[in-house]
């Protein structure tokens, strides 16, 4: 089992004629993904290797039977991406795309109420069942399928480096979801940890936060009330200077708010094991899990 | 992106938001020409900087003639003004505003902002203006008003008058304080701001609205479409080795001067998290530097050449995971750049990921002193040996 995507995943890529997408299609074919459709307006019919290319989503949707989007369509458009993505009946929608304005997200998720489908990212490496299915832009090889760990985490490469040291550990992962590192995204901590609660497989979760906004405060809270399994957390940027964005739209202490050391407070006092060491996560969760 | 509080005006005039009289001059004549042109005393001398808490620090004057807004202006022009935003170094003033006094009634603060939790728009008001506005929440949180508008929906009447009633504005200013509340929202809206803030908007004598301040952000992510914003990009205000960075799509920020290990590493959170495993290896991190997810060597070399332009700079610690970006690729590149820049402190690598094998076999076979490192334990390591 897993979450959210599984080998029955048929993913359609919007975007998937330019550099990136193409790129990253064919990695995630590769490592077994079903592509069943691409979408570039005005290369409706053309070809991408051996996938149909449509003008729209709804044409791909109907055509091709594709449940799942990957966006890596530019941050100038890409909010339209996926509002079109939506009113196709997509059901799952991953948006890669890093640099969408804060303006376009607020409209966006707001749109987004009125559909029955999920929003992962944007500003995200992706979402991967290791052995089944990866959406994303993530290295598949690191990962190690067969559970029993779920990961979730605002960050890319960070997520990297957790589940590599998961597997070195010879823990391996359910799914590992990057919901991205924007202030204003589509699935938060929350929905991940809610999901993994619910799935059989899944017996821990290893949490991945950063500084800026409360998510990983509200995350906890959620975690003391309702999950049975133990929870790792990390949090990244206790020496990030406050009033400075680290990157990451959404990782900045402002006014106080959106410390590292208030998250990994908060954690803690909700029974989370908050690794003080990045270098020793991996010890950590072989300690907690096993 | 910040912006001057003169720009800031300028955007606000547009959008028939109503600002004192009154112009900005980068000399002592400028200022005083400027102070001519508005019909009498006093005026006020305010400097112009990205920073709030300009009034504590010296750099906001009350002149009650030419005279004195010219020796004001003397003053506050090349000062180095300090206040709690700008950090103990302080900011050198290149500009002032120059404007007309107000006969004030009552000071308000008001701000627009967009909330990522409850992903509105937030208008919020006080009668307590004038203040710092995060005491007042901390203290005395029911003198704040907060209004949630619907991005999708935009502002409504209602919206208005709760905002007017909750801030007492009497029935002669009723009008135009709609107005106004109008204006900004859509200046908010149509220019992607992160903060729109006015403290104090000030109820004159006469029953008019004036926004005697204006501090506005604009989302970087949305410059784009921004053009005319593009513009308003002062390169005095920036850090000059983040301003350097910034022409080679370097995501760097100085830390201050006090770091003793550079560093350079792929994405924002692992940037974030080796800063961090820098400070607990006993050392200080001189700057964040995520060189993304392309680095190439002309990335690599420039991003040396930032880093060790910090003389405090005792070492350098590369972290890369490499995952479309190839370890390989980027052990090349680091070789590349390391010869070219010619490097004087130790340099740690640490690589994980795609091709790493390969990655290690250049590095260790170029004839430079590249210190090698396992994992992130092993580099912490590598990095208290540099410092102590």
């Amino acid at each position: 089992m897993s979450i959210f995507v599984d080998k029955n995943t048929r993913l359609l890529v919007q975007g998937i004629t330019g550099k990136e997408g193409q790129f990253h299609t064919r990695q995630c074919v590769e490592y077994g993904t079903n592509v069943v459709a691409g979408v570039t307006p005005g290369k409706g019919g053309q070809k991408m290797d051996d996938v149909p290319v449509y003008n729209t989503v709804k044409e791909a949707v109907a055509g091709a039977g594709a449940n799942c989007s990957m966006i890596f369509v530019p941050p100038p458009f890409a909010a339209d991406a996926i509002m079109e993505a939506a009113d196709a009946g997509v059901e799952l929608i991953v948006a890669i795309t890093e640099g969408i304005p804060v303006m376009d997200m607020l409209k966006v998720t707001n749109f987004l109420k009125d559909y029955k489908c999920r929003l992962i990212g944007p500003n995200c490496p992706g979402i991967i069942t290791p052995g089944e299915c990866k959406i994303g832009i993530m290295p598949g090889p690191m990962h190690k399928p067969g559970g029993p760990i779920g990961v979730v985490s605002r960050s890319g490469t960070l997520t990297y480096e957790v589940v590599h040291q998961l597997t070195m550990q010879g823990i391996g992962q359910t799914t590992c979801i990057g919901i991205g590192g924007d202030p204003v995204n589509g699935t938060n901590f929350i929905d991940c940890l809610d999901a993994f609660e619910k799935d059989p497989e899944t017996k821990g979760v290893v949490m991945v936060g950063e500084i800026g906004g409360s998510a990983e405060e509200e995350a906890a809270e959620f975690v003391k009330e309702n999950l049975s399994m133990p929870v790792v957390g990390f949090i990244a940027g206790i020496t990030a200077p406050p009033g400075r964005r680290m990157g990451h739209a959404g990782a900045i202490v402002s006014g106080g708010s959106g410390t590292a050391q208030g998250k990994i407070d908060a954690m803690t006092k909700c029974g989370i094991h908050v690794c003080d060491n990045l270098g020793t996560l991996g010890q950590l969760c072989s300690k907690v899990f096993t | 992106m910040k912006i001057h509080e003169y720009q800031a005006k300028e955007l606000f005039r547009k959008y028939g938001v109503a600002v004192p009289e009154g112009g900005v001059a980068f000399n002592v004549d400028e200022a005083k020409e400027v102070a001519q042109t508005l019909g009498g005393y006093p005026v006020v001398v305010k400097a112009q900087i990205h920073a709030g808490g300009r009034g504590k620090g010296g750099g906001v004057k009350l002149a009650k003639s030419l005279d004195e807004a010219g020796t004001f202006a003397r003053e506050i022009l090349g000062m180095n003004l300090v206040t709690h935003q700008t950090g103990p170094e302080g900011r050198i003033v290149k500009k002032v505003l120059i404007e007309q006094g107000l006969n004030i009634d009552k000071e308000l603060y008001l701000s627009i902002l967009p909330d990522r939790a409850t992903r509105k728009n937030i208008i919020m008001v006080s009668e307590a203006g004038g203040m710092d506005i995060e005491k007042v929440a901390d203290e005395t949180p029911e003198k704040i008003i907060k209004v949630y508008v619907d991005p999708l929906a935009g502002i409504s009447a209602y919206h208005l008058r709760e905002v007017a009633f909750g801030l007492k504005i009497p029935k002669g200013a009723m009008k135009p304080f709609f107005k106004l509340i109008q204006g900004l929202y859509k200046m908010f809206s149509d220019y992607d701001c992160s903060l729109l803030e006015i403290n104090p908007l000030v109820l004159t004598k006469e029953d008019n609205v004036i926004a005697l301040d204006a501090k506005v952000d604009v989302d970087s992510n949305s410059l784009f479409r921004h053009k005319d914003i593009m513009e308003y990009r002062d390169k005095d205000e920036e850090d000059p080795l983040e301003y350097e960075a910034s022409k080679y799509n370097l995501n760097y920020i100085n830390l201050g001067g006090k770091g003793n290990i550079g560093n350079m590493v792929n994405g924002a959170g692992l940037a974030m998290a080796t800063m961090d495993i820098i400070k607990k290896a006993g050392a200080e991190p001189a700057n964040f530097l995520d060189v993304g997810g392309g680095a190439d060597a002309e990335m690599v070399e420039n991003g040396f050449r930032i880093i060790l332009s910090d003389k405090n700079v005792k070492g350098i610690l590369i972290n890369i995971f490499g995952g479309i970006l190839r370890c390989d690729v980027l052990a090349t590149g680091v070789v590349a750049a390391a010869k070219k820049v010619g490097l004087n402190v130790p340099v740690i690598v640490r690589m994980e990921g795609t091709n790493v094998e390969e990655g290690r076999r250049i590095l260790s076979e170029s004839d430079l002193e590249l210190i090698s490192a396992v994992d992130l334990q092993d580099a912490a390591e590598k990095v208290a040996r540099i410092v102590n």
